[in-house]
C-alpha cells in the first residue's frame, strides 16, 4: 500500500502564508488536535500504543514500533528458560541426593556459587568465544559449506538466538542450582524414608515424592533466574543482538524457529535508542517507553511464574496441619 | 508414668536367676546380662530371626547382641525407656538403618529363612515383603488412593481393577474406609492426624506384608484417635505378624501377645504380654513394667 503513495503529495498552506508539500509515503497520521472530541484523542493515544507495540521501527529505531524486540525478547527468554531448567534441577538433583560427601562435591559447591558473581559481559565472551566461534564455526564447517563458500556469512559461526540463549542459560545457572539445591533438603525425611519403606528404589522416591514436593521451590529459581536473565544486556550485546533486524527469529517461514538468526532486544534497544541515536530529542521518549514495556514484560512473565508457583503449592505442599 | 497395678502385687516375685548386681547397674556401667527370654516364645513358631545383633553408630554402640525370635502371626511390643534402642531395632529389620552412612552391624537378621542382612538380598525386594508405620504421620502428597496404592504401583501394578481392589481392601483393614470412600481423588494431606496414621497403616498393609512394623504409631495423636489405632491393631492380630514399639505400657499390655523389655541397647526380659505384666522373672522388668522409674 505504501508504494502506491510514490508520487502523491499532500499540499500544505501555512499560517506564514507559504505551502509545503510533504510526500505521502511520509506522512503516518494526520489529525486535528483542537478538534477532535475525547473519544477521538482516545483513539489517537489508543492507535499510537497499538503502532508502538506492533509495527516495525522507522527511523533508525527513533520511530515506529518496537514489534521485533518484543519478540525477540520474549522468544529468548523462553528458550532460556526451557535450556536452564532441566540442566539446573539435573545438577542440584545430583548434587544433592546421589554426590558422596566429599571434598571435591564441597569444591563444586564453592564454583556454583562463584559462577553466580561473575560480571556478565565474561560470559558474553566466552559465549563469543566458545558457542559462537568453536561450536558455530564447527557446524558451519560440518553442515554449511556450501553457504559459507558461496558468500561467506557463516550461519552458526556468528552470534544468534540459540547462542545467545545458552550464554544467557549459562549465566543464570547458579540461580537455579541453589534454589532447587534449597527446595530438595526443604523436603521432609519422613516422607523419603516412608516411600524406601514401602519398597521404593531411590530414583522412584525421587521422581514421585521429592521433585513434585520441591517443585514450587524449583520454580521460585526459575523465576529468578528468567527475571535476571531477561534484563541482562552486555553478553547480548556480543552473541546475536542487533540494532535493526526486521525478520524474526521464530516466523511462519520453516522450520518456524531460526535459532541462526541474529534477533532484537528490548534491553539493547534502550541503550541504543537512547544513547547512539541521531537524533536523541526523538528517541528520548522512545527510551522511556521502551523501559516501561521491558520491566511490564518481566513483571508479567514472573506473574505468570507465580501463579504457575501457587496451583504447584496448593497441589503438593499444603494442607499440612 | 504409668500406673497399671500389678495383681501380684503382695506376692515378691522370684529372685532373678543372675547375679545378686542389679542387672540395670551392671548394663548402665557397660557390663552384659543374659537376657530371660521365657520358654513359650521360644517354641512359637517365628517369623523374624534376631540372632546376635550389633549396630553402631560411628563408634557408639547401640545395640548390644541381640537375640529374640518375632512369633507369626501375633502382634510383640518392644518396651523400655527411651534411648534403650527398640526404634533402632525396628528400623534395623527393614535396613532403613542403611541409609545413615556412619552405621555398622555386625550378627544376622532372618525374615521366614531369608537372610536380611546377606550380600546377595535385595534390599528393594525386602522392604517390599514389609510395612512400616512411623512415629508421625507421613502421608505422600498425592490423593488418598495414590497414598494407599503407591507400593503396587511401583512395583509395576497398574490395573485399575487391581488397584481399586486392594485400595478398598486396605481402607477397610485400616478401618477406615466409610470416612474417604467418597473422597478417595483429594489430597491425603487434607485429613485429620489420626486418619493420617491410619492411612499409613492402610498403606503398610496393601502389599500384605509378612511382618508388619510400628514405630510409636500413637504418639503423635489424640486420646481418640490412639483409641482407634489400638483398636485396629487388634483386629490385625492373627492376620498380621506386628512388631510395635511403644512407650504405653496400657497399649502395650492391651494390644500386644508377647512383649520384650530393652535397655541401654540390651534385651532384659522377653515373654508372653500377660506374664511380662502379671509376674515378670525379673525384678528390674518389675520395676519399669510398674512405673518405678522409666
Amino acid at each position: 500500500m505504501r508504494a502506491g503513495n510514490e508520487g502523491w503529495g499532500l499540499e500544505f498552506a501555512t499560517a506564514s502564508g507559504e505551502t509545503v508539500v510533504l510526500p505521502m509515503a511520509d506522512i503516518v497520521r494526520a489529525w486535528q488536535p483542537n478538534k477532535a472530541s475525547f473519544q477521538e484523542r482516545l483513539g489517537v493515544y489508543a492507535s499510537r500504543w497499538g503502532e508502538f507495540l506492533g509495527d516495525d521501527p522507522r527511523e533508525a529505531n527513533s520511530a515506529g514500533g518496537v514489534f521485533p524486540a518484543i519478540w525477540g525478547t520474549i522468544a529468548m527468554t523462553l528458550i532460556m528458560a526451557l535450556l536452564v531448567a532441566p540442566f539446573g534441577v539435573l545438577a542440584a538433583l545430583y548434587l544433592r541426593e546421589y554426590a558422596s560427601r566429599g571434598p571435591l562435591t564441597a569444591a563444586v559447591r564453592i564454583a556454583i556459587n562463584n559462577l553466580a558473581g561473575v560480571p556478565s559481559i565474561v560470559y558474553g565472551a566466552f559465549g563469543l568465544g566458545f558457542f559462537c566461534y568453536v561450536l558455530g564455526g564447527s557446524i558451519d564447517e560440518l553442515f554449511f559449506r556450501p553457504a559459507l563458500v558461496a558468500d561467506g556469512q557463516p550461519t552458526f559461526g556468528t552470534g544468534g538466538l540459540l547462542w545467545a540463549s545458552l550464554t544467557l542459560a549459562l549465566l543464570t545457572l547458579p540461580v537455579v542450582i541453589v534454589a532447587t539445591e534449597e527446595a530438595l533438603s526443604a523436603v521432609p525425611n519422613s516422607m523419603r524414608e516412608g516411600s524406601y519403606a514401602c519398597g521404593a528404589s531411590k530414583w522412584q522416591t525421587i521422581r514421585r515424592i521429592v521433585l513434585p514436593r520441591a517443585l514450587p521451590g524449583i520454580m521460585t529459581g526459575l523465576i529468578l533466574a528468567m527475571a535476571r536473565g531477561a534484563g541482562e544486556v552486555a553478553p547480548l550485546m556480543l552473541v546475536g543482538v542487533k540494532k535493526l533486524a526486521l525478520d524474526l527469529p521464530i516466523d511462519g517461514t520453516f522450520p518456524f524457529v531460526h535459532p541462526e538468526r541474529e534477533f532484537m532486544h528490548l534491553a539493547y534497544l534502550i541503550y541504543d535508542v537512547g544513547f547512539q541515536s541521531p537524533n536523541s530529542q526523538a528517541a528520548k521518549p522512545m527510551v522511556f517507553t521502551i523501559t516501561f514495556l521491558l520491566v511490564a514484560i518481566i513483571a508479567l512473565l514472573n506473574v505468570a511464574a507465580i501463579w504457575i508457583r501457587g496451583r504447584l503449592r496448593r497441589r503438593y505442599v499444603s494442607q499440612q496441619f | 508414668m504409668s500406673t497399671s497395678p500389678s495383681p501380684a502385687d503382695p506376692r515378691q516375685p522370684p529372685p532373678s536367676a543372675g547375679p545378686a548386681t542389679d542387672r540395670l547397674a551392671v548394663v548402665a556401667a557397660g557390663g552384659q546380662v543374659e537376657p530371660e527370654v521365657h520358654e513359650r516364645v521360644r517354641q512359637t513358631p517365628a517369623v523374624l530371626e534376631i540372632d546376635r545383633f550389633n549396630l553402631w553408630y560411628g563408634t557408639k554402640q547401640a545395640l548390644h547382641s541381640i537375640t529374640m525370635p518375632i512369633p507369626h502371626g501375633k502382634v510383640t511390643a518392644l518396651i523400655g525407656p527411651s534411648g534403650c534402642g527398640k526404634s533402632t531395632l525396628l528400623r534395623s529389620v527393614n535396613r532403613l538403618n542403611d541409609l545413615v552412612p556412619s552405621v555398622r552391624i555386625t550378627g544376622e537378621m532372618r525374615l521366614n529363612g531369608d537372610p536380611i542382612y546377606d550380600q546377595r538380598m535385595d534390599v528393594i525386594e525386602l522392604r517390599k515383603r514389609m510395612g512400616m508405620v512411623f512415629q508421625r504421620p507421613n502421608p505422600f502428597p498425592m490423593s488418598i488412593y495414590e497414598n494407599v496404592v503407591y507400593a503396587l504401583r511401583i512395583d509395576g501394578e497398574s490395573k485399575r481393577v487391581v488397584l481399586d481392589e486392594v485400595c478398598e481392601r486396605s481402607l477397610r483393614g485400616a478401618a477406615l474406609w466409610d470416612e474417604v470412600k467418597d473422597r478417595l481423588g483429594e489430597s491425603a494431606l487434607g485429613l485429620s492426624g489420626g486418619q493420617q496414621q491410619r492411612l499409613c497403616i492402610a498403606r503398610a498393609i496393601a502389599a500384605e506384608p509378612e511382618v508388619l512394623l510400628l514405630d510409636e504409631p500413637c504418639s503423635a495423636l489424640d486420646p481418640i484417635a490412639t483409641g482407634k489405632v489400638e483398636d485396629l491393631i487388634q483386629e490385625l492380630r492373627g492376620l498380621y505378624s506386628v512388631l510395635i514399639v511403644t512407650h504405653n505400657m496400657q497399649q502395650a499390655s492391651r494390644s500386644s501377645d508377647y512383649t520384650a523389655f530393652m535397655y541401654l541397647g540390651r534385651l532384659i526380659e522377653y515373654g508372653p504380654t500377660t506374664d511380662i505384666f502379671t509376674k515378670p522373672v525379673l525384678r528390674e522388668t518389675e520395676a519399669y513394667v510398674t512405673g518405678r522409674f522409666g
